[in-house]
């Protein structure tokens, strides 16, 4: 076994590596360098500090007061007074084991939201449920400057969308957009949610929509976009691909696996002119 | 507990109160040790005292009981079907005559050798590899699993005692293929990649699993790399792929351990054996066939609501038979992926690891285990450091290596490139033994197995000059 620790000298207790600079390409931790077969300790307290940003994404509340605020103040702010919905799940530990719970309003939103359908006599073409998710603070960052590109485009348009006032979800999951559009008689739903956070991303927020929305419809009718944040998919591009699946969706009355997000063709084409540089190619 | 004494098929009773459990599924499920997905599922025992009575009442059973009592019914399950049609009763006879707990104590007993525990694997069901686990402890499940010993081979040799590998894992969120390049190239400097080099594309179609796959193969005959690689993309889009000509060494899918699950993956048995056809024609394995890798995770068929009432742990254990139907060069048990609603924090996530490891080496699957972690489960790197040394001790067939353990794709946290390197030097394990002579040749390791080199090797050094000029 003696074999097993190197016997040579070195001098320094941290080997860098030479190739670190490849991180100019990737945000992969490569090139971490090495304390003996180790990760140097400056290199272990960033991960942990990344871990920690995560955790406390997934466990901060949403701040909802501060967020209506900014929002009604808002030019572009869907008319009525936001609503406020809570899902079955009471706390974030539940929440965690339980999503089926996080799947429902509980009975006082739902009571909230049939007392507003019977009082309300407008008819929507379209709800923003807004989800804290797993990341609050993806919905902090990102939802009210992506909000700002989109709905102007949408109240601008040819076929103006009639917006129903924003819905803001405490401890909800994706498929509680269906219950509450259900309930409001809206023909689509948007549901915007903070994303499960990765050390590099806890602030991602998620888009998923739903034409006719119906408690118990699965993934399969549902079209999404990921990763909308400024260092991932920024908000005009975001906001592009959503005013095209919502028109899309509008047109063809139908939202899922059958519509198609071609958006990204171009996108594909450019990325084959990457290069491997590993390998010299034979011309 | 049991008033009605008719309604329950087992019962126990302890200091004057009987308890009663409903079937043989409700058995299992109560003597399962404590975790999320079991009590989503609403199958779990309701207090500490009934798990611990329904493990003794399970110790009771004896193992033939498995043979005529089947979880799920012969006519429902392709995969009851597949484990009843190829039980082997020769290779049965060792054990036949044992119950749940006299199992137990056999397989820790001598009479249980490496060599005996080959010759009696056929004739072990999931579910006799579930019951038996379920009344283990996790030094139990080690020791077991150390003595199964599992060998496969593509262009290396896995599960060699005294060895562990790795699979290189490159992902990229967008497949830029130089930032894939420079993880690759990140990976094989750390002496990671043995087991294969696995990419889960971010976009997943044929035409971009054709173009990853002919980016590896580049690779791996550039540098003539004693190893494999796969794309993990549906079984049906690597079907096509070998239609188009592409370069394809191993063909993943995830599986689970019913037919309802497997239905909502978009695959049947009949898929993999067509898939194994076609990779097996283009006989790319140098030392060997296997050409399968598989992944599976507790958790799966629940999420899926194919689960049949049985708990997590006899669903997954079940996928190893849809697994060794198929001579799987790996098996990888994503354990700590799916989520705590399943696998709630360090703990359970560590024992369901340990149990899916013991359960397929001793149906005889080259098991490896995906050691993760997602940052809304109560876990972290001090939660990895020990599920990986406990896997290593117990002879786990290989584990992942990633950049500085974040996945930049798929956004959760498995084991690292230095994570690999720690495990081996901490417990003297070595890669797959071609890939550690080409380690040694290349001058990835400097002098012996253990110790990197501490400049570049010639042969990756004109690659990364193209890439950052002269330094």
């Amino acid at each position: 076994m003696k074999r097993i620790f190197p016997t040579h000298p070195i001098e320094e207790p941290v080997i860098e590596n030479p190739w670190q600079r490849l991180r100019d390409f990737t945000d992969a931790r490569i090139g971490l360098g090495r304390a003996g077969i180790s990760v140097p300790t400056k290199h272990l307290l960033a991960f942990q500090l990344a871990h920690a940003q995560a955790i406390d994404a997934v466990h901060t509340p949403l701040d909802i007061d501060g967020l209506i605020e900014n929002l009604v103040s808002q030019s572009w702010c869907p008319k009525g007074q936001p609503l406020r919905l809570h899902s079955r799940a009471e706390h974030r530990d539940m929440y965690l084991q339980r999503p089926d719970y996080g799947r429902l309003l509980n009975k006082t939103s739902e009571q909230s939201l049939e007392d507003h359908a019977y009082l309300c006599d407008d008819k929507y073409d379209l709800a923003f449920v807004i989800v804290d998710g797993l990341s609050a603070f993806a919905i902090e960052e990102n939802l009210a400057p992506f909000l700002e590109e989109l709905i102007p485009k949408l109240t601008n348009g040819p076929v103006p969308w009639r917006i129903a006032p924003l819905c803001l979800v405490e401890q909800g999951r994706v498929a509680i957009g269906d219950h509450i559009g259900d309930l409001l008689k809206a023909k689509c739903v948007v549901v915007l949610v903070g994303e499960r956070p990765g050390l590099s991303s806890p602030d991602s927020m998620g888009l998923y929509l739903t034409w006719n929305p119906k408690v118990g419809h699965t993934d399969a009718f549902r079209n999404c976009i990921s990763n909308i944040r400024t260092a991932g998919l920024n908000y005009p591009e975001a906001a592009r691909k959503a005013l095209y699946l919502l028109n899309e969706a509008r047109s063809k009355q139908l939202s899922g696996v059958k519509l198609k997000d071609r958006t990204d063709d171009s996108v594909l084409e450019h990325e084959n002119h990457n290069n491997n540089f590993l390998i010299t190619k034979k011309l | 507990m049991a008033n009605d004494n008719t309604q329950y098929r087992f019962r126990h009773t302890v200091g004057g109160r009987t308890f009663g459990f409903k079937s043989l599924a409700d058995l299992m499920a109560k003597a399962t040790p404590a975790r999320s997905g079991d009590r989503l599922a609403g199958v779990a025992a309701e207090t500490a005292e009934e798990r611990a009575i329904a493990q003794m009442t399970l110790a009771d059973v004896p193992l033939s009981l498995f043979l005529e009592d089947v979880l799920i019914p012969y006519e429902d399950d392709e995969i009851t079907r597949l484990i009843i049609d190829e039980h082997d009763k020769a290779a049965f006879s060792v054990i036949s005559h044992l119950t749940v707990g006299g199992f137990r104590d056999w397989l820790l007993s001598d009479l249980a050798t490496p060599i005996v525990l080959e010759r009696i694997r056929l004739g072990v069901t999931p579910e006799m590899a579930a019951a038996v686990c379920k009344i283990m402890r996790n030094q139990d499940l080690i020791l077991v699993s150390k003595k199964c010993h599992v060998k496969t081979a593509f262009r290396n040799t896995i599960g060699l005692p005294g060895h562990l590998s790795t699979r290189l894992q490159p992902n990229h969120p967008t497949d830029d293929l130089t930032g894939i390049a420079a993880s690759i190239l990140d990976g094989l400097m750390y002496a990671n990649g043995d087991a294969v080099i696995g990419i889960n594309p971010a976009t997943d179609n044929v035409a971009q699993a054709c173009r990853l796959m002919n980016m590896m193969d580049e690779v791996i005959q550039h540098y003539e790399i004693p190893t494999q690689s796969c794309v993990l993309t549906h079984v049906t889009n690597t079907i096509e792929c070998i239609e188009q000509g592409a370069p394809v060494d191993l063909v993943f899918q995830s599986i689970g351990g019913t037919q309802a699950t497997n239905d909502s993956f978009g695959f049947n048995l009949a898929t993999l054996a067509e898939a194994r056809e076609a990779a097996l024609s283009l006989k790319r394995g140098t030392v060997g066939d296997n050409v399968m890798y598989f992944e599976t995770g507790q958790g799966s068929s629940l999420s899926a609501n194919a689960h049949h009432n049985l708990d997590q742990q006899t669903c997954e254990a079940r996928a190893y038979s849809v697994a060794r139907k198929f001579k799987p060069l790996l098996v990888n048990t994503v354990v700590g992926f799916i989520g705590p609603e399943y696998l709630f924090d360090g703990k359970e996530i560590t024992r369901a690891g340990l149990e899916d490891h013991f359960c397929a080496k001793l149906l005889g699957l080259p098991m490896g285990c995906d050691v993760c972690y997602t940052n809304h489960a109560q876990a972290d790197q001090n939660d990895m450091d020990n599920l990986m040394t406990l896997l290593a001790v117990a002879g786990c067939t290989f584990i992942m290596g990633i950049p500085g353990s974040d996945d930049i794709m798929l956004n959760y946290q498995t084991t690292s490139f230095h994570d690999a390197m720690y495990v081996r030097q901490a417990l003297g394990l070595t890669p797959a033994p071609e890939f550690d002579q080409w380690l040694i040749h290349t001058n990835i390791f400097s002098d012996d197995q253990f110790t990197l080199n501490h400049k570049i090797p010639a042969a990756f050094e004109a690659s990364l000059k193209r890439m950052l000029g002269d330094h």
